[in-house]
C-alpha cells in the first residue's frame, strides 16, 4: 500500500517509493539518505504532537510531519 | 602544508580537531556569515600542520551557509588535503558526503573513526576494502582515545604531495554519457575540479549556474525536461554505497535489544514526561547558576539568618545558602571590587584622571567581568547538555510550540538564557542554523527581563503604592516582556524576516557521555571570546559614557551630571519622551538621563537616579523598605505624570536597547551591519510606542476603548477583505479564464 511518511503510526516500517515539494527541503531529505529504496521505521512522535522520529541507514533523523508528508513510502 | 577537516556533524571533527591542535586553536566568522571558522596547528614529529576545521554537513549542496562555505574554502583556498572524518558506526550516510568530496581535485584522505565502538559491538571493519573502492588511503583512528593519531598525520603529510585527480561514483551507470559530455565540456573549457563540475552541471547547482553559466547551459538542453537530476545523482551515490561497501562492516546485525541510548531516550522524550523532564532540568540550570537560595533551603528555614551579616554572609548567601553560580559571581565582585579600590587608593583623588579610572573604565570593565563566573557556570552546563545529545531533542521536543512564531526548537534556550543575561543568550543563538530564524530570535532577546534589570523594578515597585504590590509590579514587568516578545515573533515574521519557515531536518545523534576536554575547551573559547569584548568594545564604550555624564560640552569637569554632555543632550531630548509621561515636569530630564545611560548598562539606570535624588550610598544597598522615605521615593513617587509615567518608564527600560554588551554580541551574531542597525531602531521604536501607550491608557483609561475600537474594525475589515476581497479577485480570473 503506498501512502506517505507523516501518516505512519508508531512503529511501522515502510520503503521510501518517491520525494517530491519544494527543492531545498527535497534536495536535503536526499541528503540524509531518504531516497528511493531506503527502509524506514517510524520511532516516535514528539510529546506535541509533531515532529517524528524515524531510523534509516542505522541513524535516527527528525522531521516535520509537513515535510514528512513529501514522502511516499510503501508500507 | 595547510590541510582540511570535513565530516558531518558528531563524527567526532570536533574532538579530532582538538586532540590535533590541542590549545592552539582559534575560533572565528568565515567573512560574511556567521558560520564559526576554526583553525589550529598540529606540532610533532618535526611536522608542522596548520589545520582548519570545516562546518560539519552532511553534502556539498548550495543551499547552507556551512555547505557553501566548505566547497568554497576547498575549491578557492585550495588546501594541500582534505581529511575526511568518517563514523564507522554510521558508514552509509557518511560515506555520502565522501563521495563528493572524492570529486574534487584534492587530495583526500579518510579518517575512519570509532571503531573502536563496533568492535565492543563484536563487529569488524575492513579498511583496506574502503580504501581500495575510493582509492583513497584510509586511517583507523579513535579521536576520544587518541588511537592513530600520529599515523593519520604521517599518512597526510605523505600523501599531500601526490596530486590526485576527482573521480565521481555516477561516472557509471544511469547519467554516463550526460557525465562524459560535461567534463569534456570543462575540460575543454580548462576549468579546475571537472569531475565535481561535471556532477553540478548536471544537477543544474545554482552556485554552479552562477560561476560557469556557458557550460551549465549547454548541458541543460541535454536533460530531459521533468526529470528530477538531484533525485537521481543522490539515489546513485546511496546505491553506489550499499551495494559496494557491503561487508565493510563484518559481524552481526544490530542487536534487537534496545541499545543503553535507547533506553535513555525512551525517558527524555517520553509523550507525556518528555516535557515536564526537560521543564526541570532548565530550572535546575537555572537554579544552579542564579539562585540566591539554593535547594530552597533558606525558605525551608534550615539555615538561621544572621543578624551581623559577615564578608561571608554576602558570598555565601544570608539565610540561605547561594547556588555555585552566585557564589562565583558574589567573589569575582568582592575581587574586582577590592581591586578597584586598591586603584582608586594608588591614585589621586579628586583629578579627572582617577575620576576616569575607577568611575568609567574599571567601573564599567569590572561591572561585566563580574558577570564573567555565571556566564561561565551556565555555559558548562549547556555545553555539557549539548554534547551529551540532549540539546537536540530539546528542539525535538518544543519544535511545535515554537513554529507558530517563526522560530523553532532551537530558540528556546537563548531566550531562556536572556532572562539571566541577554549576552550569553545572544552569542548562544549560534546554534540556529537558519539565518532568518537567528535574526528573528535576536530581535526579540531584549524582550525577557535580565538580570540587571530587576534592581529597576525591585526599586521601583518598592515605592509605588507604598511598596504595596511591588510583588505584582514585578511580575508584570515579566509578563509584559513576554508578551511583547510573542507579539513582536509574530509581527516580524509577517512583515520583515519574511520567507519560508525553514526546514526542521535535524538528526537525532546517540546520546554519548560529554568529554570533560572537550567541554574545557568550549568554556576557553568562550571565555576569551568575552574577555576579547570586554577589553575593546566594552572599554572603549566606559570611558565614552564616563567622559559624557562627567564633562561639560566646554571640556570641564563637573559634579552635577546634569550639566554633563550626556544630561545636556539628555535635556535636548525630553521633549521626545513627554509623550512617554516620565519627561514631563521639573524633574522630567533626570529621568531621561537615566533611561540613556540605561542604553548602556541597565545596572546605571537605578544608581543616576539615586545619584540626582542626592543620595551619598548606593540606592541598591538600602534596605528596600526604607527607600520610600529617602529622596530616591520622593523622585519617583512625585514625578509629573503619575504612577503611569512610572509604569511608562519601567516599561522603557525593559524594552529598549539592552546595553552595549548586547548590542555588541548582536553584532557579532547579525552577518549584516544593516541587520544591527535594524534590530536597535526595532528595539527603540517598540518601546517607545509601548510606553507610550502605557502612559496614556494609564492616564485616561477611556483611551484603550478607542484603541480596542480601532483594532475591531481593522481586524473586521481584514476578515471581510479575506471573505469578499480575495472572491472578486478570484471571479475575476475565472472569467478570463472562460
Amino acid at each position: 500500500m503506498l501512502t506517505t511518511l507523516d501518516k505512519l503510526e508508531k512503529g511501522m516500517q515502510g520503503k521510501v517509493v518517491s520525494v517530491t515539494g519544494e527543492i531545498k527541503i527535497k534536495r536535503r531529505l536526499f541528503d540524509m539518505g531518504i531516497t528511493p529504496g531506503a527502509g524506514i521505521v517510524l520511532r516516535k512522535v514528539a510529546p506535541l504532537g509533531d515532529p517524528i522520529e524515524i531510523t534509516l541507514r542505522g541513524y535516527e533523523l527528525s522531521l516535520r510531519k509537513s515535510e514528512a508528508a513529501s514522502v511516499t513510502v510503501e508500507v | 602544508m595547510i590541510i582540511a577537516l570535513a565530516g558531518n556533524p558528531n563524527c567526532g571533527k570536533t574532538t579530532l580537531f582538538n586532540a590535533l591542535t590541542g590549545s592552539t586553536a582559534h575560533v572565528g566568522n568565515w567573512p560574511g556569515v556567521t558560520v564559526d571558522k576554526r583553525e589550529g596547528t598540529y606540532k610533532k614529529r618535526g611536522l608542522k600542520i596548520q589545520i582548519v576545521d570545516l562546518p560539519g554537513i552532511y553534502s556539498l549542496s548550495p543551499y547552507t551557509p556551512e555547505e557553501v562555505v566548505s566547497r568554497n574554502y576547498i575549491i578557492k583556498e585550495r588546501p594541500d588535503l582534505v581529511v575526511n572524518v568518517v563514523d564507522a558506526t554510521n558508514l552509509e550516510r557518511n560515506l555520502y558526503l565522501t563521495t563528493q568530496l572524492l570529486e574534487l581535485d584534492v587530495p583526500v584522505v579518510i579518517a575512519l573513526n570509532m571503531g573502536d565502538v563496533l568492535k565492543k559491538e563484536g563487529k569488524s571493519l575492513d579498511d583496506a576494502k574502503l580504501s581500495k573502492l575510493f582509492k583513497v588511503p584510509v586511517v583507523k583512528i579513535s579521536a576520544l582515545k587518541k588511537e592513530g593519531l600520529e599515523e593519520l598525520m604521517c599518512t597526510v603529510s605523505e600523501s599531500a604531495a601526490s596530486a590526485r585527480e576527482g573521480f565521481s561514483v555516477i561516472e557509471k551507470g544511469a547519467l554516463e554519457n550526460l557525465f562524459k559530455d560535461a567534463k569534456t565540456l570543462y575540460k575543454d573549457k580548462g576549468a579546475d575540479n571537472v569531475a565535481f563540475r561535471a556532477v553540478k552541471a548536471i544537477e543544474q547547482d545554482v552556485e554552479e549556474v552562477k560561476t560557469n553559466s556557458d557550460v551549465t547551459a549547454k548541458i541543460k538542453e541535454k536533460l530531459n525536461d521533468g526529470e528530477d537530476y538531484e533525485a537521481v545523482v543522490a539515489d546513485l551515490r546511496y546505491t553506489f554505497i550499499t551495494e559496494k561497501t557491503k561487508g565493510v562492516v563484518g559481524g552481526k546485525q544490530k542487536a534487537v535489544k534496545l541499545s543503553a541510548s535507547d533506553r535513555i531516550d525512551r525517558v527524555l522524550t517520553h509523550r507525556i514526561w518528555g516535557i515536564p523532564i526537560f521543564l526541570f532540568i532548565m530550572f535546575a540550570v537555572f537554579h544552579l547558576t542564579f539562585s540566591e537560595d539554593f535547594l530552597y533551603l533558606g525558605a525551608m528555614g534550615a539555615i538561621p539568618e544572621s543578624a551581623n551579616p559577615t564578608g561571608w554572609n554576602n558570598i555565601f548567601g544570608n539565610g540561605a545558602i547561594n547556588a555555585p553560580g552566585t557564589i562565583l559571581f558574589n567573589l569575582m565582585d568582592l575581587a574586582t571590587g577590592k581591586l578597584g579600590d586598591l586603584v582608586a587608593g594608588a591614585m589621586p583623588e579628586g583629578t579627572w584622571y582617577t575620576s576616569m579610572v575607577c568611575d568609567g573604565l574599571l567601573g564599567g570593565v569590572f561591572s561585566v567581568l563580574s558577570f564573567i563566573p555565571q556566564i561561565l557556570v551556565l555555559f558548562l552546563f549547556l555545553s555539557i547538555l549539548e554534547d551529551s545529545g540532549y540539546m537536540a531533542r530539546v528542539a525535538f521536543i518544543m519544535d511545535r510550540a515554537f513554529r507558530r512564531f517563526g522560530l523553532s526548537g532551537k530558540s528556546f534556550l537563548p531566550l531562556l538564557m536572556c532572562f539571566g543575561c541577554a549576552v550569553p543568550g545572544i552569542m548562544a543563538t549560534r546554534t540556529i542554523e537558519s539565518e532568518r530564524e537567528r535574526r528573528l530570535t535576536i530581535m526579540i532577546t531584549p524582550f525577557f527581563s535580565c538580570g540587571a534589570k530587576l534592581p529597576i523594578w525591585a526599586c521601583i515597585g518598592s515605592v509605588l503604592f507604598a511598596g504595596q504590590y511591588k510583588d505584582l509590579i514585578v511580575y508584570g514587568v515579566y509578563v509584559l516582556g513576554i508578551a511583547v516578545a510573542v507579539l513582536s515573533a509574530l509581527v516580524l515574521k509577517k512583515l520583515v524576516i519574511k520567507g519560508e519557515t525553514s526546514a526542521f531536518i535535524m538528526e537525532l545523534p546517540e546520546y554519548r557521555r560529554p568529554q570533560f576536554s572537550n567541554t574545557m575547551i568550549h568554556l576557553w573559547q568562550k571565555l576569551k571570546h568575552y574577555l576579547f569584548r570586554a577589553a575593546t568594545v566594552i572599554a572603549g564604550a566606559t570611558v565614552v559614557i564616563w567622559f559624557l555624564t562627567s564633562f561639560s560640552f566646554s571640556f570641564s569637569f563637573v559634579e552635577d551630571q546634569g550639566e554633563s554632555i550626556l544630561g545636556v543632550i539628555s535635556k535636548a531630548f525630553q521633549w521626545l519622551f513627554v509623550p512617554l509621561g516620565f519627561a514631563m515636569g521639573e524633574d522630567g530630564w533626570k529621568f531621561v538621563v537615566a533611561a540613556f545611560s540605561g542604553l548602556i548598562a541597565k545596572e546605571m539606570v537605578v544608581s543616576v537616579l539615586g545619584m540626582f535624588a542626592g543620595m551619598s550610598n548606593d540606592v541598591l544597598d538600602l534596605d528596600e523598605s526604607t527607600l520610600l522615605s529617602t529622596g530616591f521615593g520622593s523622585l519617583v513617587v512625585g514625578m509629573a505624570g503619575g504612577v503611569p509615567a512610572a509604569m511608562a518608564f519601567m516599561a522603557f527600560n525593559l524594552l529598549s536597547v539592552p546595553c552595549m554588551a548586547a548590542v555588541g554580541a548582536a553584532s557579532g551574531e547579525l552577518s549584516k551591519k544593516k541587520y544591527l542597525f535594524g534590530a536597535i531602531a526595532y528595539w527603540m521604536l517598540t518601546a517607545y510606542i509601548v510606553s507610550a501607550l502605557i502612559f496614556w491608557i494609564g492616564r485616561y483609561w477611556w483611551i484603550s476603548i478607542i484603541l480596542a475600537g480601532i483594532v475591531t474594525v481593522a481586524v473586521a475589515a481584514k476578515l471581510i477583505y479575506d471573505k469578499y476581497g480575495k472572491k472578486r479577485v478570484k471571479t475575476v480570473k475565472d472569467i478570463n479564464k472562460e
